[in-house]
């Protein structure tokens, strides 16, 4: 027994390789793209409130606590996927949530949250959606966890799930908080 | 009429200029577009895609470039937002090193196995054909002992017999 005639073996190898890295990509999302924002200083804003347009939040307003921004919009269908899940979590009150209404016009998004129910501490309108190109977002839902010193720590695109919220953001939101 | 004329020409002349600046500018973001990813349909440019954000994004572009920032200036600020994925060219970084350099690695690792195997194939040869060489030799110095070789009428039975046996391995 010869390393040389161990050398059928190279091809199987190789194709062992190629076929490992294939299979893995079929499991990964071609369509969540790192944010290049993670571990950055959240891009700074001031938006009227939803609720009271003669007001404004930036981000700045929420230094010294760790808070999730949830990008939606009433003309979004799989927000209302997560919306149950919102909901939820600020019946707990383990983190605050602002919401940033993108591309909405006001009327329709008090009349969605109306209906819906409303997990925002505040929500403030990007009607014509120039924070959310600050903030890298190409889709809604996105939901973003910020420290307390104002840095963007996870970024999650698409809608939240049980999964995503109980394994991943929640224990995140924990440690920052212990912090 | 004249005076028409000269109105309707200086229109005309006032309006150019800024038609080709324009002009310029358009073309200008349409190459830059082009290499630039939509991040809503992955695989169109912005210059071609038709999605909400692609608009907006354009628009984002055109102020930039009206303010006067290059095209260097422009790419930065989006791969500032949404990463190296809106580049359709990435850039060459640590990271991209297998992009960029996998493929002359891999023609690489091939040329040399293809050179080290046509080697080793040619040493192997002639050790195989050294056998048909020394049953040619036999069988040419047999034709040249006995005249009639070269004449097949002449060949005696037993001795064609011989001579196709010994001739066998030359025609594999």
């Amino acid at each position: 027994m010869t390393l040389k005639s161990l050398r059928w073996l190279i091809p199987i190898a190789v194709f062992a390789v190629i076929a490992a890295f294939l299979y893995a990509g079929l499991f990964r999302d071609p369509r969540e793209v790192p944010s290049p924002l993670i571990g950055k200083p959240a891009p700074a804003f001031s938006l009227a409130e939803l609720h009271a347009p003669d007001r404004r939040l930036s981000p700045s307003d929420m230094r010294g606590q760790v808070w999730l921004l949830n990008v939606w919009a009433s003309w979004c269908v799989s927000c209302r996927e997560e919306h149950p899940l919102l909901v939820a979590l600020a019946k707990t009150g383990i983190v605050p949530i602002v919401g940033l209404d993108y591309k909405d016009k006001p009327g329709d998004g008090r009349a969605w949250l109306t209906d819906n129910g409303n997990p925002y501490r505040t929500s403030v309108m990007d009607s014509d959606g120039r924070t959310g190109i600050d903030w890298g977002v190409y889709g809604v839902p996105e939901t973003y966890v910020v420290d307390r010193a104002g840095i963007i720590r996870y970024k999650q695109i698409g809608p939240l799930t049980e999964q995503t919220l109980k394994q991943t953001i929640l224990p995140l939101v924990r440690r920052l908080q212990a912090s | 009429m004249i005076r028409a004329l000269l109105a309707a020409a200086y229109v005309v002349f006032a309006l150019v200029p800024t038609a080709r600046a324009d002009d310029a500018l358009d073309l200008r973001l349409r190459h830059l577009e082009s290499g630039l990813r939509c991040l809503v349909c992955q695989n169109q440019t912005l210059a071609e895609s038709d999605a909400d954000l692609a608009a907006d994004l354009r628009l984002e572009v055109r102020k930039l470039a009206l303010a006067g920032k290059s095209d260097d200036e422009i790419r930065d600020y989006l791969v500032a937002r949404y990463g190296d994925f809106v580049l359709y060219d990435p850039p060459l970084k640590p990271v991209t090193w297998l992009l960029w350099f996998g493929p002359f690695v891999l023609l690489a690792a091939g040329t040399v196995t293809w050179i080290v195997v046509g080697r080793s194939r040619r040493r192997a040869t002639p050790g195989v054909k050294a056998e048909f060489e020394v049953a040619a030799r036999n069988l040419l110095a047999g034709a040249a002992a006995s005249p009639a070789g070269a004449a097949p009428a002449g060949v005696g039975q037993a001795e064609t017999d011989s001579g196709d046996a010994a001739r066998q391995p030359l025609d594999g």
